[in-house]
C-alpha cells in the first residue's frame, strides 16, 4: 500500500530535479520549495507545484525547517525529501518532520544524530570491527591527553571537531609544539561553525586514497552497491569520483565493502548511505572516517554501475517497502567516471564564480549522462554551491570511459562563467591520474606545484 | 603615504570582517571574508599598511572589483 501520493523537495539545483524524476517514474506528485533566488529554476518549472520558502539567503529558506515543514504540510505533502546538503544530516529535523506526520526520505533521527557526531561513529565503527585510524576514541577532555596520544600514534596528527564533516573542521599538526595552539583555535573554529567545540585526534596518514561504499537498508535487509573513489579532490571536496576504484585489489574490496556492511548493520541502517573511508593503496589498507546518513552527489556512479534507481529505492523504503533486492542481485558493470562542472576559476585558486551562464551546451550520445539543473540564460546566484552539471561516463572498462570522458568533456560548452572543464581536460591527460596513481593532495602538491594559487587548494 | 582600496575578487557576501580601524596589517593578510556558493574567500591586503575605512558589514551583498577596506600605506 502506497502511503507516498506528493512529496516535497527541500532541496534545490541539480538534485532537486533528480528527486522530481524519480517521484515523477514512482507517480508521486512532486512539490518544489523555493527560495527568490531560485523561482525560475528547472526544480520548478519540472515540479506537479512549487511554493516559494523565503529569501535567497539559505537560513531564511532551504535551512529554516519550520517554514519548510509548514509548507510542506500546507502544500498536502505526504513526504519531504532532504537531498544532500543544507538540512538533510539534522536529526532534528528528521524528527520534527516525523512529529508534523510527513514521512521523512532517509534513516531515522537516532542514526543520523549517531553518525552526525564523528567521535560517536569513530566509537560505533570500532565496535562493529571496522578499522579506524589510530587516535583518541573519545572526544578529547585536555591538552595534556592530547599530548599523550601525540606521543602514542606519532606525529602528523589531525585534530578534527566532532560536530564537523565533509572537511570542515580540520587541522594538521606536524609536531607537538604546535599542538596546544592548534587545540585551542580548532575548538574556537569548531564552537563557532557548529556550536560545539568537541575535538578528537587521529593519526594523518599521506598519501591516501578517498574511498566510500555506498550501502542501502531497510532496517533489516542491509547490502552494498560497491564503492566509489572520491581521490581528485581540492580544499578536502570532490572533483572527480570513479568506481571501481582502480586502487583496490578484489580482496581489499571484499574486506571494504563487508565492514561497510558490518557497520549499517550494527545501526539497523534503513535507507541509503555512504560509508567514506581513507585507504593506504601502497599497503592495500583502509580505515573508517566517517558515514554520510543522506544520499550523496555522487550517488549516479553507482547507478550507472549497477543499473539501480538509488533514489527511488530510497522513497520506497521511506515508504515502508522492503529492500526488493539481495546482495547478491548486485552486479556491478563496467566502469564510470564523474566529473564535477563547477563555476570556479581553476587557474585563480578554483575561487567561485557566480554568475550568468550564456551558452550551455551539454555532451550526450553513447553512455553519456548529465544531471543538471542548467539552462542558457541561468543565473547562478551566489548563495548556493557551485555545481553547473555532473557529468557521467559509462565505459565497458576504465580505459573507454577514458576515452568517452575526453570525448564528452570536448562538446561540453559553456559560456558566461569560468567553469571546471579545462582542469577536467588536463586532469584526464595526466599519466598518473590515467594509470591511477593519485592520493587526496595530488591536485595541490603535483598539479598545482608552483602556481601562484597552490596555497589555495 | 597612499591610501590602497582593497578589492574583493569574488562576488558574495561578506562573512566576517576581521580587522577594526586603526589595525597595523601585512601584505597578504586577509581583511575581509567573503562567502560565495559556500565557500570563504579571504580578500588580502595587497600591502601593509594601516586601516583608515570599513566599507562593508557582515551579511553586505559584495561584488566582484567591489572595494571593502581602504588601507593607509
Amino acid at each position: 500500500m502506497q502511503r507516498i501520493k506528493s512529496l516535497f523537495v527541500a532541496n534545490r539545483g541539480e538534485i532537486a530535479v533528480r528527486i522530481i524524476r524519480a517521484c515523477r517514474e514512482l507517480g508521486i506528485a512532486a512539490v518544489q520549495g523555493y527560495s527568490e533566488a531560485d523561482q525560475d529554476s528547472l526544480a520548478v518549472k519540472f515540479a506537479d507545484k512549487s511554493v516559494c520558502i523565503g529569501a535567497a539567503p539559505s537560513k531564511e529558506s532551504y535551512l529554516n525547517q519550520k517554514v519548510l515543514i509548514d509548507a510542506a504540510k500546507a502544500s498536502g505533502a505526504d513526504a519531504i525529501h532532504p537531498g544532500y546538503g543544507f538540512l538533510s544530516e539534522n536529526a532534528e529535523f528528521a524528527e520534527q518532520c516525523e512529529k508534523a506526520g510527513l514521512i521523512y526520505v532517509g534513516p531515522q533521527s537516532s542514526v543520523i544524530r549517531l553518525m552526525g557526531d564523528k567521535a560517536a561513529a569513530r566509537k560505533l565503527a570500532h565496535e562493529a570491527g571496522v578499522p579506524i585510524t589510530m587516535g583518541s576514541p573519545d572526544p578529547i577532555t585536555s591538552p595534556e591527553e592530547a599530548i599523550e596520544i601525540g606521543k602514542r600514534v606519532g606525529y602528523p596528527l589531525l585534530v578534527k571537531a566532532a560536530a564537523g564533516g565533509g572537511g570542515r573542521g580540520m587541522r594538521v599538526v606536524t609536531q607537538e609544539g604546535e599542538l596546544r595552539e592548534s587545540l585551542e583555535r580548532a575548538a574556537a573554529e569548531a564552537s563557532a561553525a557548529f556550536g560545539d567545540g568537541s575535538l578528537y585526534i587521529e593519526k594523518y596518514l599521506s598519501p591516501v586514497r578517498h574511498v566510500e561504499v555506498q550501502v542501502i537498508g531497510d532496517g533489516n535487509n542491509i547490502i552494498h552497491l560497491g564503492e566509489r573513489d572520491c581521490t581528485i579532490q581540492r580544499r578536502h571536496q570532490k572533483l572527480v569520483e570513479e568506481g571501481p576504484s582502480p586502487a583496490l585489489s578484489p580482496a581489499l574490496r571484499e574486506r571494504i565493502t563487508a565492514s561497510a556492511v558490518a557497520l549499517a548493520r550494527h545501526v539497523g541502517y534503513r535507507s541509503a548511505g555512504t560509508l567514506e573511508y581513507i585507504v593506504d593503496a601502497a599497503k592495500q589498507e583502509f580505515y573508517f572516517i566517517e558515514m554520510n546518513t543522506r544520499i550523496q552527489v555522487e550517488h549516479p556512479v553507482t547507478e550507472m554501475l549497477t543499473g539501480l534507481d538509488l533514489v527511488k529505492m530510497q522513497i520506497r523504503i521511506a515508504d515502508g517497502e522492503p529492500l526488493a533486492i539481495k546482495q547478491s542481485d548486485v552486479r556491478v558493470s563496467g566502469h564510470v567516471i564523474e566529473c564535477r562542472i563547477n563555476a570556479e576559476d581553476p587557474e585563480k585558486g578554483f575561487m567561485p564564480r557566480p554568475g550568468v551562464l550564456g551558452e550551455y551546451t551539454a555532451p550526450s550520445g553513447p553512455g553519456v549522462r548529465i544531471d543538471s539543473h542548467a539552462f542558457p540564460g541561468y543565473k547562478l546566484p551566489p548563495h548556493y554551491d557551485s555545481l553547473i552539471a555532473k557529468l557521467l561516463v559509462w565505459g565497458s572498462d576504465r580505459t573507454e570511459a577514458l576515452a568517452r570522458m575526453k570525448r564528452a568533456l570536448g562538446e561540453f560548452k559553456i559560456s558566461g562563467v569560468p567553469t571546471t572543464i579545462e582542469f577536467h581536460k588536463r586532469l584526464i591527460d595526466e599519466s598518473d591520474f590515467v594509470e591511477g596513481d593519485v592520493h587526496t593532495r595530488y591536485v595541490k602538491e603535483k598539479m598545482w606545484a608552483g602556481h601562484p594559487t597552490q596555497h589555495m587548494l | 603615504m597612499a591610501d590602497t582600496k582593497v578589492v574583493s575578487e569574488v562576488t558574495g557576501s561578506v562573512w566576517k570582517v576581521l580587522v577594526a580601524v586603526g589595525d597595523s596589517v601585512e601584505a597578504d593578510t586577509p581583511v575581509i571574508l567573503i562567502e560565495s556558493m559556500k565557500m570563504e574567500i579571504p580578500v588580502l591586503a595587497p600591502d601593509s599598511g594601516v586601516v583608515t575605512e570599513i566599507l562593508v558589514s557582515v551579511g553586505d551583498a559584495v561584488s566582484d572589483g567591489q572595494s571593502v577596506v581602504t588601507i593607509k600605506s
